[in-house]
Parts: structure tokens; sequence; C-alpha cells
């Protein structure tokens, strides 16, 4: 194993390697039009719901601010499209739960363009500036983890950062959203990039693309001789998941671990995905609020797959009937936001695309992997899971563990903290045993015991 | 809208080994092992791997249709330990007994613990440890190979009936007008006449009569295949051959005329087999890589030590079933350091770029580095 991961001149150690399925790799990114009713929910990211700022009734345009930032770890939310405030009120999520959303309807016929943005000079903004404006932007993580962008370019006090690690591995299946982002905007990235090195303070950039995307490397190349941005670099890393994970692309960029329990930062770096700088290297000169984003649209069951640039809020349904898989009564189907390794279930066709979503699949019931009656045997201890985990864990163990719910060992003795769900154990399984679902029940069970566990109470002197 | 919409947890979609397709791999592998030993011995070998094959399935079939086990007979893995337990006896071993040996390897070696995944010792090497204890005289009655007439003629001792002690095998051989023809297996000669087997004879068990198992070239070659394709870790028959080798290289080395040579101690008896196929077991081995080289180190030794120091012949047996006992107090010292716990900030050869020059490493400010170790010791 470890000779096969040397052969490959891959750096960090186990990981999978899953078909690719990257069959969107070639199609332009297409505008997709307006849906009849577009859903802004208040939370779209991590952190706290943001308040609204209209009221029902009220006409806005697109890119006019519809809610605003609640505290740090919150974004404001911008008009999808020029229309007319529906509605305020509980509607259908992707995470299951109704949340708070407004509800626009669009002027039959209104554009594209935003109407509420104001050109500015970026070049003369200080890096307080640039944050301030990324804040204002609405802009979160859009590698799907949709953390605010703003806080994650905020350096902490004390700390000194040299390095601006770009992440454009895409490492999940079928994804092909952010390589299309590479290829056809690579200068607006690059832009972005330079804002983030000034907000950051970072000295270099560096970008790690994996090496299934050659033209990608060469298109962003050729933005960087163009800009003659000599403090910028783009570096192929081997194809491997979970090469996209921020600990794993540091290993195969630096060779270095990142401590466990430490950020990048701890390291002196930031990173981010490529799909939030081209975005940032768009709004931030434009002065627009993020309205839109591209998201790749495949599976199996999907009849013209492709990449789509999308307003959001745009209900799933819609998007679906657009790239050719109608959804009938019949047959069963499943519905994922994001990769097959990571990517979430559906439960409501009416739920909206959000800022974190980065593809939408569709599985039919004869492409799931249990399709013909896959049974699950008790673990047999081939030790497959253990020769797949990124995380050098034990999940063999660790769901015996978790099947007696012995959740406090799994997290004091066997690093389950350190587990961040990448699915390789699950993927491997001869027994078919769902892991990663006991590992995420046990987390947050233990977060939940954490969170009621009263405060250790102060020594009493006597 | 009614659409029919299923919600799963991630990932979905899954790699395409399967248990079955696991156990249905180490059957084919050992396929050529199976024909080969038919070749040497005969129609009595066939008829004993039959009998105890069945056997063995009989009784998973029974266990898990009373729901009492897990999984299911169509997993293979009741094959598995029909195959084994039959190559491990001799050739010319009463059918009754074998069938015995079968119920008991799967009756207290699997379905008592839950079935599979959850047996603690090699099932067919509980069924061995029973019959050797049970019929201590039959087992140790090998045949020789390659006899005139083997496709035709049972070995006597075969046919037995059930509960009925076996004929000697001694006066049957005996007919037989072929030069150096004996039972005893080249451990057995070496340990009670003094006699010692060159290791070529031993590695393709094709020359002269001898009274081997099957031949270990082939088991290499299977279990080779079988590593490649990663259905077995290569890393436990590499321990165990390595320890044995090494343990009797050292004591070869220290009396070149009391011990002999380790590669007749490597190539005879049933070490090969149990290295590749028995200590391997994936439910009974450790599933930690450091574990691993322990679990097999430790069944190397006990056998050259067994085989040295104790009254029997052969230790690979009791060796692998005490490595199988040991196994999840060994699982549980070597549990793998995880990814950032390590507390070493060693940059890995072949990245592509340095630390910036101002980063300041952990060592340089004052950070305390713990060792790395390979054992590690919990409270």
């Amino acid at each position: 194993m470890r000779l096969l991961t040397f052969l490959r001149g891959e750096l960090f150690e186990r990981g999978i390697h899953p078909p690719q399925y990257k069959l969107t790799a070639g199609a332009p990114i297409l505008r997709l039009p307006y849906a009849p009713r577009l859903t802004v929910p208040l939370s779209q990211h991590i952190g706290r719901p943001a308040h609204p700022v209209v009221k029902v009734g009220q006409e806005v345009v697109r890119g006019q601010p519809v809610a605003r930032a609640d505290d740090w770890l919150s974004v404001p939310h911008h008009a999808p499209a020029a229309g007319v405030v529906e509605a305020i009120g509980l509607r259908p999520s992707s995470r299951g739960p109704w949340t708070e959303s407004i509800v626009i309807r669009p002027h039959a016929g209104a554009t594209q363009e935003d109407g509420w943005g104001v050109p500015r000079d970026v070049d003369a903004m200080s890096p307080q500036d640039i944050l301030q404006a990324v804040w204002d932007s609405g802009m979160v993580g859009l590698g799907g983890a949709a953390f605010p962008t703003h806080a994650k370019l905020t350096v902490p006090e004390n700390a000194n950062v040299h390095t601006l690690v770009v992440n454009g591995c895409e490492c999940e299946p079928y994804l092909t959203c952010d390589h299309r982002v590479m290829l056809e905007e690579a200068p607006t990235l690059i832009r972005g990039v330079r804002l983030a090195m000034r907000a950051t303070g970072s000295r270099r950039a560096i970008i790690g693309v994996e090496d299934n995307k050659p033209d990608a490397v060469t298109s962003i190349q050729a933005a960087i001789d163009t800009a003659q941005a000599t403090d910028i670099f783009v570096e192929p890393v081997p194809t491997k998941y979970p090469q996209g994970s921020e600990k794993m692309l540091i290993m195969a960029l630096f060779g270095v671990e990142i401590p466990s329990g430490a950020l990048p930062v701890s390291l002196g770096m930031v990173m981010n995905n490529v799909g939030t700088l081209a975005a940032v290297g768009r709004l931030l000169p434009a002065g627009q609020g993020l309205t839109e984003r591209v998201i790749t649209i495949a599976g199996p069951g999907v009849r013209r797959p492709g990449n789509y640039r999308v307003p959001l809020g745009t209900p799933m349904s819609f998007v679906l009937a657009w790239a050719g898989a109608p959804i009938d009564r019949t047959s069963a189907r499943q519905l994922v936001l994001g990769g097959p390794m990571m990517g979430q279930a559906v439960a409501a066709l009416d739920a909206p695309i959000t800022k974190g979503v980065s593809g939408v699949l569709l599985f039919r019931r004869e492409d799931m992997y249990d399709h013909g009656g896959r049974k699950t045997y008790p673990c047999i201890k081939c030790g497959e899971c253990i020769e797949s985990c990124p995380m050098g864990l034990n999940p063999s163990t660790l769901g015996m563990l978790a099947a007696k719910r012995e959740y406090e060992e799994m997290g004091e003795q066997y690093h389950l903290g350190d587990c961040f769900e990448c699915g390789c154990c699950t993927y491997v399984c001869p027994s078919n045993i769902p892991l990663v679902q006991q590992f995420r029940v046990a987390k947050q069970v233990l977060r939940e015991a954490a969170a009621a566990a009263p405060a250790t109470p102060p020594a009493v002197r006597a | 809208m009614s659409a029919v919409i299923e919600i799963r947890s991630a990932p979905h979609i899954k790699g395409p080994r399967s248990v079955q397709q696991i156990m249905f791999h180490v059957i084919g592998s050992l396929m050529p092992v199976c024909a080969f030993y038919v070749y040497q011995y005969g129609v009595s070998a066939l008829a004993s791997m039959v009998v105890v094959t069945a056997a063995c399935l009989l009784t998973e079939w029974a266990f898990t249709r009373t729901g009492t086990q897990s999984g299911s007979i169509a997993d293979g893995s009741a094959v598995i330990t029909g195959l084994l337990l039959a190559l491990s006896i001799p050739p010319g071993f009463p059918l009754w007994m074998g069938a015995v040996g079968g119920v008991v390897a799967i009756a207290l070696g699997k379905a008592l613990f839950g079935g599979i995944g959850f047996n603690v010792l090699n099932p067919a090497l509980v069924g061995r440890a029973f019959v050797q204890a049970a019929f201590p005289v039959a087992i140790a009655g090998y045949t020789p190979s390659f006899l005139p007439g083997r496709f035709t003629e049972f070995i006597p001792s075969s046919l037995a009936w059930p509960l009925m002690a076996p004929p000697d095998t001694a006066a049957w051989l005996a007919a037989f007008s072929v030069d150096g023809v004996s039972g005893a297996t080249p451990l057995a000669r070496w340990k009670f006449e003094g006699v010692v087997a060159t290791p070529t004879e031993l590695l393709f068990s094709l020359s002269g009569h001898m009274a081997v198992g099957p031949a270990p070239l082939l088991i290499l070659l299977c279990g080779a295949y079988l590593a490649v394709r990663r259905f077995l870790d290569w890393r436990i028959p590499a321990a165990v051959m390595g320890s044995a080798g090494l343990t009797a290289l050292i004591l070869f080395a220290i009396d070149p005329l009391h011990y002999p040579s380790p590669l007749f101690m490597l190539l005879s008896g049933g070490l090969v087999l149990g290295a590749v196929f028995m200590a391997s077991d994936v439910a009974t081995s450790p599933v930690t890589p450091r574990g691993m080289w322990v679990y097999g180190a430790l069944i190397g030794l006990l056998t050259v030590l067994i085989r040295y120091y104790s009254g029997l012949p052969e230790g690979v047996m009791y060796a692998i079933l005490l490595g199988n006992a040991a196994s999840p107090l060994i699982e549980r010292i070597t549990q793998p350091t995880p990814f950032g716990k390590t507390g070493l900030l060693r940059r890995r050869r072949g990245a592509s770029y340095p630390l910036h020059p101002d980063y300041i490493s952990r060592e340089e400010a004052g950070a305390v580095t713990p060792k790395k170790r390979l054992f590690k010791i919990r409270r």
C-alpha cells in the first residue's frame, strides 16, 4: 500500500481512487433562466441566519440586499432577480427542516443583469476594505462547506500568514463546476487571488489542481503569465480522493501534517476554493453581491448533464426539468446535493439551490449500489477501511463501538473527532456497513453531550 | 407532486468489493492447491475434501437457518473452512472423522461466536485441533504421495465405518514394493528419526513418495495472487515466514548439528499453508497494519519453539490458535497513529514547495515533540 502510494507519487497515504465520471468536463457553463418563484433562505451558510430588510410586496432589483448579516459569522443575502417579494416565511430547505426564506417573483422578462452594484477601484482598497467588501457581497465558501469567506480571510491576531493556498482539486466524482470555472474564468480567478492575498497579507499564492485536469493548469498558467504575477503558482497534485480536503492538499503541496485540531493558519496558510476566489474576483470590482453560482448537474438519471450558472434560490425541480430529468411519479430515485462521496440527499424537490451547493446529481433506482439487494454483513475485519482512511483512524473498531453506542470511548481513545466524514471507509467496506453514518450520529451525540455538560464548577476553597 | 425520492446517507457510491467476492477469490485460489493435492494422493484426498466441505456447509446451513448465526451459506466462507481443514488432515483420514471435524469446526469454531466476522479462532483450526485431540492415532497416519493405483483405489483407512477404528495402513503400505515408502511426514522423521529432507524436494513435493501435505510452491503462488489483488494482507504471511525463518536461522547458527536448516523448517509441515491461508484469515487476525506484523511474528516464533521443544512434530496449528487468541490484545496496543497526531512536523520528501522561509517550526518555538513508538500503552 505504501509502495503503491510512493510509486504514484502521492504524498498523503491511504485514500481511494473511485471512478471519476467527470463526463461534463467539456460542457461550457450555460445560464439558466429564472424560475417562476425564487426562494432565498436566510440561512445558506454556517452561522446565524440573516435578518430580512425587505417587506412583502416590495419591489427589488437584482443584486439588492434583502437580508443583512446578524453577527460576525453571518452574511447578507441579495435578491437573485428583479421582481416582487411575494412572501417571507417558512419554506422547505435542502437540509430537511423548513427554514425562514424570502420568496421573490421575478418580473416577466427580467434580465440577469445586476441592477444594484456600482463598480469601484479595488486597487485603492486597504485590506480592511477588502474584507468588508467581501462580507458585504455575501460570499461563502462555494466548495460546499458554506463557511463565510470574510471570516476565513481574516487572519487572527498574533498569527502571520505567508501563503494563500487555492484549492482547485475537485476530487469528488461527477463534479466539474470548479474545472469549468478554472478554464473559463482564469483571469478573474487570478484577480480574486490577488485580492485575497492582499486581504490576508500573504506573500505567495499556490493553486493546487488535481492532475486529471491538465487543461485547467494550462489555462491558469496562461492567466498568470498574462497578469505577470511572479508570486502566484499553479501546481498539479496527484488525483486521489480526498485530495481536496484541506489537510490532504497541504500535505500534497508542502509535505507537512497539520497537527490534529489545528487550522492551516497555524502553519501560516489560508485556504480557499477556486470557485470562491473567482467569484470574489468578479464581484468585488463590480461592487455586486453573490446572486448566482455555477453548479454541475449530472448523474446517470440526467439526460442533458452539464455545468449551469444558476440564480440562487432556483427550485431543484426547475433545475432538473431544465437538464432533462423530469421527475415522474413512477420510479424511485435519489437526489444528491454536492458530490456522491460527501453530498447530502435532498428530501424535497421544492428546496432551492443555495450558496453551498456545488452540484445536483440524480441517481435512478437501478443506479444505486444496493439495487441488486446487497446485504450488510458483520464486520469481517478485513482492514480495508484502515487502508483507506486518510486520517489514519481505525474505522473498523470505531464502527463496532458505534454499534454498541460506546460513543465516549470512540471520542476519547479512537480519535473520532479527527474524522471529517470523507466516506472512504464506507466506500471500500465489503460488508456494506454504513460506517460514516454511524460516525455522524456518534459525533452529534458527543457534541450534544459536550453542550449539555455543565461547565466544571470552580474549585471551592475551604 | 408525489415522486418517490429516497433519502440516504453519503457516500452514495460504493466500491465493487463484497464479502462474497473476497470469499470466492480465496476459494478460487485454493483450487489449484486442492487439484494438486488430489493428484498427489488420489481419490481418497478427493473424497476427504468433498465430505469435510459438505459437513461444514451442512452445519453452516443449519445454524444460519435457525438464526443462531449471522451471514448466509451463500457467502462461501464455510467452503474455505472445509477445504482448509481437508488440506490440513492426512489424505487417508477416515471420512467419518473428517465429517466430525467439519461439524465441530463450524459449530464450535464459528456458530458459537455468532457466525462470520465474530469468530475469535480460525474455524478450520478449531476443527483440526478437535480431531487431533479426539483421534490422535488416525491423524498421525500419513500415507506417501504418488502411490501407484491411487486414482482407482481408496486408502483403506478412509472408508472406515463411522465410530469404528480405521484399519492399520502399515500392512497395506507394505504391499507396495516401492523404495523409501514410509508413512511418516518429513517433520516426524526429523523429530523421531533424525532424517532431514532437502528443501527442493519439499518445495515442489514432486519427487519420491513423501508423506507431505499440499505443495508449498503452489500455495505461495496462489497466495501471491491473492496478495496482489489485495484479497489477503501480505504482511501476515511475510511476518510468519520471516519470523519462523529467523528463529530457525539463529538456532541453526548456534548449533547446526542439533537444529535443521531454516529452509527445512519453512517448507516442511503445514507452515506455508498456515502462513498463507490460515494465519491471514481476516476475522481472526488483527486489523491494524502494525498489529499484523506483531501477530505474524508471534506465530512464526511459536511454531518453531513448539516444533523444537515440545513432544509434537508439528506446531503451526497451536501457534496460529494462540496468535488468534492474542490478536485482540495485539490490536489494542497497535492502533494506527492518526494524521496530525504524530507530533512530528517532519516534511515528507517529494513535496513541491518548501514552507515559507518566515515560518518558524514548532520545534524552534519550543514545542515538545513526543517520541514515535511502535506500541501505545493506554491507561
